[in-house]
């Protein structure tokens, strides 16, 4: 049987040479293709590198949403409590965009406090934090109250 | 009184479990006839308590029983009755009973449809799956209790159920999903009670088909709905978004795609056997791994429900040990198995290694792209996430030489075939695609040669192929037998369900790129009794009325679409107010047609009288989710083959023998 074994041995070759070549194309698209996250604090540090895809993530500033009145374009600041930036939007928000909620922006920054959005993503979930948000408000801003799985379940607060 | 029932029910099942999970073993070990017939029964009642517990849970809701807490926040005394059975798996607790209790609905079927198999097999089949049972019913008892009451302080009324999900695809796309998620745990079943016996032939392989395909069909199913579901409620137009918990259903499906393929060589010709039994077990760890990450919340995610890290430890901790101690369990009995390997490098199991290689990596690439965010952050303490560029290229990558392999690898023969010949009689029709394939980008380009997009006339001609391959195989079979008709004729079912599910691989592919590629978005300031051009149509803002839904208030816009002149539909999108939650949500307007689609959503009102709207022409978009009825009517026809149903028969006839002549 050794035309056989040949045979599986250059299977198996082929194999190996088809994963190794799969390996190298994945790992090199991964690290074209990763988002960072930034907390408005770090954009304003002048951590986030200018013209390239990231995402940033903080809570809607009351008061700050600017609509155009003849497009979709809107303008708003998010906040970790600590910082503020400005995110550009031409496109529809979601539903569940409000003043307040914490969201999160992909896009990238034109100036060094402003990202023009490609894509905003607010929860299905009111009760629902991103946890990148979340992080961020710890480590920069006061914390939101604790929020423990079976406290924000509770309805209560809302009768 | 209801919902401590339920809860009593649910204690009950969790102790059959138990019992499941460990006496069935020992019979099987000691071959004790009582406690292997006692798994049957165990089977039989776990399936009943779940199904009493789970009913319980739907009763609380229909009385708006406000005093249970998960009712309390997920329904509303305004919810329609249909939507208050289906917020029962709303979220995360009701959603988890439902699982367990299609978990319990998968062992009864195996205990009573699995009557061929021998008895040691199928207790031990039975007593993995109890088992499995146990992990998730404590689970929901332990950690996520859907019956626990919000005493002492009952609210008049609930929080109602998230607006997004009060909506068909609510009602439809979890269970599919869930019987797919679950289902994969009967061929895991399987392939654990075969290490055990150290009993992997052909016949184990040939238990675990129609199982296994049934699992994938309902996993298809659900993705699909999920996607349609998405592309009207929440994506604004957008059927597919590479997110998280989208790639953890996504990952079981491929895995499964390519776990039957492997079965087919395993049943037909003893083939990789060992390689088989791994993936059944990856499989369903892959389920498991889809499970952790949207019950978790550990990614940002569109379906994340509410994150509690103990939810998200406990199902860890189950992942490890059932991850960990088959693959142990592997280790151990793997190299009883003998395959056999008596091909050579031109034949279908090649063929079928290289199917099974690239949806093996396709798998790889989504998970690694999934999973990445959380490395990164385990050894940076960044937070990043990996964009839809990297899974549209990789998968690509990948899917590209699959659909050009698939009409050859149908053809070819098991054990030995000859490739030029097998090249030969395909070439004419490769292209003929080639030129199909150019014409009809072209047309779709408007007969112009600016923004020629490659890989728009690569996807329709691998879409063209595989529909080609398909058509020429059925000539090929058919050309073996005197005539034509007999010939068609002789193609047996599963044949024919493999035909099926490859013409909607390509009918999906031809959706995706056409879709992808040709599709007019644009949004636009239109005013009332205005009418404005969008690129080709011509959408007409007719009427603009407020209006009382059951449990919510509406503005309703009324739009005439035509194209030169001629009347297309009309659209009537909605912005919506929900009473309970004083949440907004944009329910966009569909005109479908099986070539395309016509698309209006409202964005937000601008000044005086005008609104930003979005219209959207999204040819073949349709295709996508058609493609997938086409594999899930192919996993039919394969599953109701009749060499599986002639078992059945045979068993029957000797089973009524049996007991006349007792």
């Amino acid at each position: 049987m050794k035309a056989h074994r040949r045979n599986k041995l250059i299977a198996i070759l082929a194999g190996l040479a088809l994963l190794s070549g799969a390996v190298a194309l994945i790992l090199f698209a991964l690290n074209e293709n990763i988002n960072h996250f930034y907390a408005p604090t770090e954009v304003k540090e002048g951590k986030a590198p200018l013209n390239k895809t990231i995402r940033v993530g903080g809570l809607v500033v009351p008061g700050s949403i600017e609509r155009s009145t003849e497009s979709l374009y809107v303008e708003f600041k998010i906040t970790d409590n600590q910082s503020q930036m400005i995110i550009s939007f031409d496109n529809i928000l979601p539903d569940l965009f409000k003043e307040g909620q914490g969201v999160i922006a992909e896009g990238q920054l034109v100036e060094p406090n402003k990202l023009v959005a490609s894509k905003v993503l607010a929860k299905h979930d009111e009760t629902y934090m991103p946890p990148e948000v979340e992080a961020s408000l710890q480590k920069y801003g006061h914390p939101m109250q604790p929020r423990d799985g079976d406290e924000s379940k509770q309805p209560s607060d809302k009768y | 009184m209801i919902p401590e029932l339920g809860n009593f029910f649910l204690i009950m099942a969790f102790i059959n479990a138990i019992l499941l999970g460990t006496l069935p073993f020992y019979g099987a070990q000691t071959n004790h006839k009582g406690l292997i017939q006692f798994a049957h029964k165990a089977s039989t009642s776990i399936f009943l308590l779940m199904l009493a517990s789970f009913v319980c849970l739907t009763i609380s809701f229909i009385q708006n029983d406000f005093s249970v807490a998960y009712v309390a926040n997920h329904s509303n005394t305004q919810l329609p009755i249909y939507y208050r059975i289906s917020a029962v798996w709303g979220s995360h607790e009701g959603s988890l009973l439902l699982w367990v209790l299609i978990l319990a609905g998968w062992i009864f079927a195996v205990s009573k449809f699995s009557k061929s198999l021998p008895d040691t097999m199928i207790a031990r089949v039975l007593g993995v799956m109890g088992l499995i049972a146990v992990g998730f019913v404590s689970f929901t008892l332990f950690t996520s209790n859907p019956f626990e009451r919000a005493l002492p302080f009952i609210p008049i009324d609930g929080a109602d159920l998230n607006p997004l999900l009060q909506d068909f695809g609510l009602i439809v796309h979890p269970p599919m999903l869930y019987m797919g998620y679950v289902g994969f745990s009967v061929v895991f079943a399987f392939a654990i009670a075969g290490l055990l016996q150290g009993e992997l032939d052909y016949k184990w392989a040939k238990w675990s088909r129609p199982w296994t395909t049934v699992a994938w069909i309902f996993m298809t199913l659900g993705i699909a709905l999920g996607s349609w579901w998405a592309y009207y409620e929440l994506g604004w137009g957008g059927w597919w978004f590479w997110d998280p918990v989208e790639n953890a259903s996504f990952l079981p499906w491929l895995a499964g795609t390519a776990l039957i393929h492997s079965l087919a060589a395993t049943e037909k010709r003893a083939a990789f056997k060992s390689w088989t039994v791994l993936l059944a077990i990856l499989t369903f760890s892959l389920s498991l791994l889809g499970t952790f990450l949207v019950r978790s919340g550990v990614l940002t995610s569109v379906h994340a429900f509410a994150n509690d890290p103990v939810r998200g430890k406990f199902i860890l901790m189950f992942l490890a040990i059932v991850v960990g101690a088959s693959l142990i369990l592997y280790a151990i009995q793997s190299s009883k198995v003998r395959s056999k390997s008596d091909y050579t490098l031109v034949s279908r199991e090649i063929a079928l290694l290289f199917n099974n290689a690239l949806l093996a990596v396709s798998t790889f690439v989504v998970l690694l792209g999934t999973l990445h965010p959380l490395i990164v952050e385990a050894f940076t303490d960044g937070k990043s996430s990996v964009g839809p560029p990297y899974f549209n290229l990789m998968f690509s990558v990948f899917f590209i030489p699959i659909l050009l392999l698939m009409p050859l690898g149908q053809q070819i023969s098991w054990k030995k075939d000859d490739l030029p010949a097998l090249l030969k009689k395909y070439v004419w029709w490769f292209l003929s695609c080639i030129f199909l394939g150019l014409l009809l980008t072209f047309g779709l380009n408007g007969f112009t040669f600016t923004d020629i997009e490659p890989m728009a006339i690569l996807g329709t001609i691998l879409g063209l192929w595989v529909i080609a391959g398909t058509v020429k195989y059925i000539q090929l079979q058919s050309a073996k037998s005197q005539s034509r008709l007999a010939g068609v004729r002789k193609i047996s079912r599963s044949y024919w369900g493999m035909i099926l599910a490859h013409i909607g691989v390509a009918v999906t592919t031809l959706g995706v790129v056409l879709t992808s590629y040709y599709s007019i978005e644009k949004d636009i300031r239109i005013e009332i009794g205005e009418t404005v051009e969008v690129e080709g149509l011509s959408v007409h803002f007719k009427d603009f009325k407020n209006i009382q839904g059951p449990n919510y208030i509406a503005s309703k816009a009324i739009f005439d679409v035509t194209k030169d002149d001629d009347f297309i539909a009309q659209l009537k999108p909605e912005k919506r107010r929900y009473n309970a939650s004083q949440m907004v949500m944009t329910e966009a307007a569909i005109d479908p047609g099986l070539f395309r689609d016509v698309y209006i959503a409202m964005g937000e009102p601008l000044d005086n009288s005008a609104w930003a709207i979005r219209v959207y022409y999204k040819p073949f978009v349709r295709w996508i989710w058609l493609g997938a009825i086409f594999m899930a009517l192919g996993g039919i026809l394969a599953m109701t083959d009749k060499r599986y149903r002639e078992k059945k028969l045979k068993k029957k006839a000797s089973q009524e023998a049996n007991t006349n002549g007792q």
